[in-house]
């Protein structure tokens, strides 16, 4: 039987024992039944899988779920409060219009949290250099860049 | 992906050992290479030796030199103010790779180790002169790249920090793959105290130093210098650049940074 991993997931303690070659993201979707975090190329290059890894934006097709043993994830399912609220970067998403068909979304928002954590003010330039990693196959990149600007003001506000 | 036996050492030493007791056993890094090719089973190993516990991080300044730690994240160098204050070039560098998910995860030892032609840090430590540190010795800069995909490493042989020394003045130009922010061409230049030195990545089978344009522009530091000046290389031809666009490449790259240094 394979090790024991313990992580946190969504502030949750959750211990496992996924095989060695089962991917953080499989581990989310099919184990802990998380399906935010969407599959979308499995090979690197979409961002629709992007998770926070100790605050960090990581591409979980991209990493083994015993890499994750001993740190804090959060998943798009554990960005809204306790209540029900939307995180400032979702609801801005939402004003903005920042979603056509959603499935890259949770990537996006992700990605996007991660920019704004180390850089509160960023230009328009700076938001579509950070998006590299993301791709949104319905190009709705203005309104999502719109949506991480407005996102941005709120936080620093 | 193929199963495998998956371990996570706590120091350098027991990485080694688990290794050298694998039937077929690979380091893993921060996976950004690694994982892909397992998944696309273009590889398999019997054993995955994580170095994640190892504690091979930290970015440090000592003297004339910046001394990195293995699995220092590309993230980690190009965010740290002891690399940008002292080699800012080297902190682009790092910024620049592949996009920010990739940075988060992917390390300088790991990338130096895979020495794939088309990755930035090949020319960062060949054109500022480092010194690859090992579980076993120091390898010079010059002798570090062998090959494509092929290194001075012997078998099981970890990496565990690589020092830069701090250079009078050195920039960093890159045509990248558009797609993948890859090298096609990238170009180190650097003024170090052993003299001038102009390393090319993504050209050829492996990272090289540009001698012919070191020379001349040890007699004269300007980019108006290398016009005419060929470089002769193995060039890599592939759907990305033809060998001719990559030696073209090599010339407009370099001038880029000497300007930016001059």
């Amino acid at each position: 039987m394979s090790e024991q991993i313990t992580v946190t997931v969504n502030g949750d303690t959750v211990s496992a024992r996924p095989a060695a070659n089962t991917l953080l993201s499989a581990f989310l979707r099919e184990e802990l039944g998380l399906t935010g975090a969407h599959v979308g190329c499995d090979t690197s290059q979409c961002g629709a899988c992007v998770v926070l890894v100790d605050g960090k934006s990581v591409k979980s097709c991209t990493m083994l779920a015993r890499q994750a043993d001993g740190a804090s994830l959060t998943t798009i399912e554990g960005l809204a409060g306790d209540g029900g609220e939307l995180h400032p970067m979702q609801e801005a998403f939402r004003d903005n219009h920042g979603l056509q068909c959603g499935f890259c979304t949770p990537g996006m928002v992700l990605s996007a949290v991660d920019l704004v954590s180390r850089n509160p003010d960023p230009s328009e330039g700076e938001v579509r250099r950070w998006l590299e990693g993301n791709i949104c196959r319905c190009t709705g990149y203005h309104n999502i860049v719109k949506s991480i600007r407005a996102a941005a003001k709120v936080m620093r506000a | 992906m193929y199963d495998f036996n998956y371990h996570r050492p706590a120091s350098a030493a027991d990485a080694a050992a688990a290794r050298k007791a694998a039937a077929d056993g690979v380091y893993l890094a921060g996976g950004m290479t690694l994982l892909p090719t397992l998944k696309q089973r273009l590889a398999r190993s019997s054993d995955v030796v994580d170095l994640a516990a190892t504690g091979l991080t930290g970015i440090s300044r000592d003297g004339g030199a910046i001394t990195i730690g293995a699995m220092s994240t590309h993230d980690s160098v190009a965010t740290s103010s002891e690399v940008q204050s002292a080699i800012p070039a080297l902190g682009i560098l790092a910024g620049g790779i592949g996009d920010p998910q990739v940075r988060n995860r992917g390390t300088i030892g790991g990338s130096i180790a895979n020495a794939d032609p088309a990755a930035d840090y090949p020319a960062a430590v060949l054109g500022l002169n480092a010194t690859v540190h090992t579980d076993r010795r120091a390898i010079g800069a010059d002798d570090f790249f062998t090959g494509m995909f092929e290194t001075a490493l012997g078998d099981g042989e970890l990496i565990t920090k690589v020092t830069f020394p701090v250079p009078a003045a050195a920039a960093y130009a890159k045509f990248a793959n558009p797609a993948s922010r890859y090298a096609i061409v990238g170009v180190m230049v650097a003024k170090t105290d052993g003299g001038i030195r102009v390393a090319v990545t993504g050209a050829a089978g492996n990272a090289f130093r540009a001698t012919a344009m070191e020379q001349v522009l040890a007699g004269d530091f300007s980019a108006a210098v290398l016009d005419g000046i060929s470089v002769d290389a193995d060039y890599n031809s592939d759907i990305h650049a033809s060998a001719e666009y990559r030696r073209h490449l090599v010339g407009v790259m370099a001038k880029r940074a000497v300007r930016e240094i001059a």
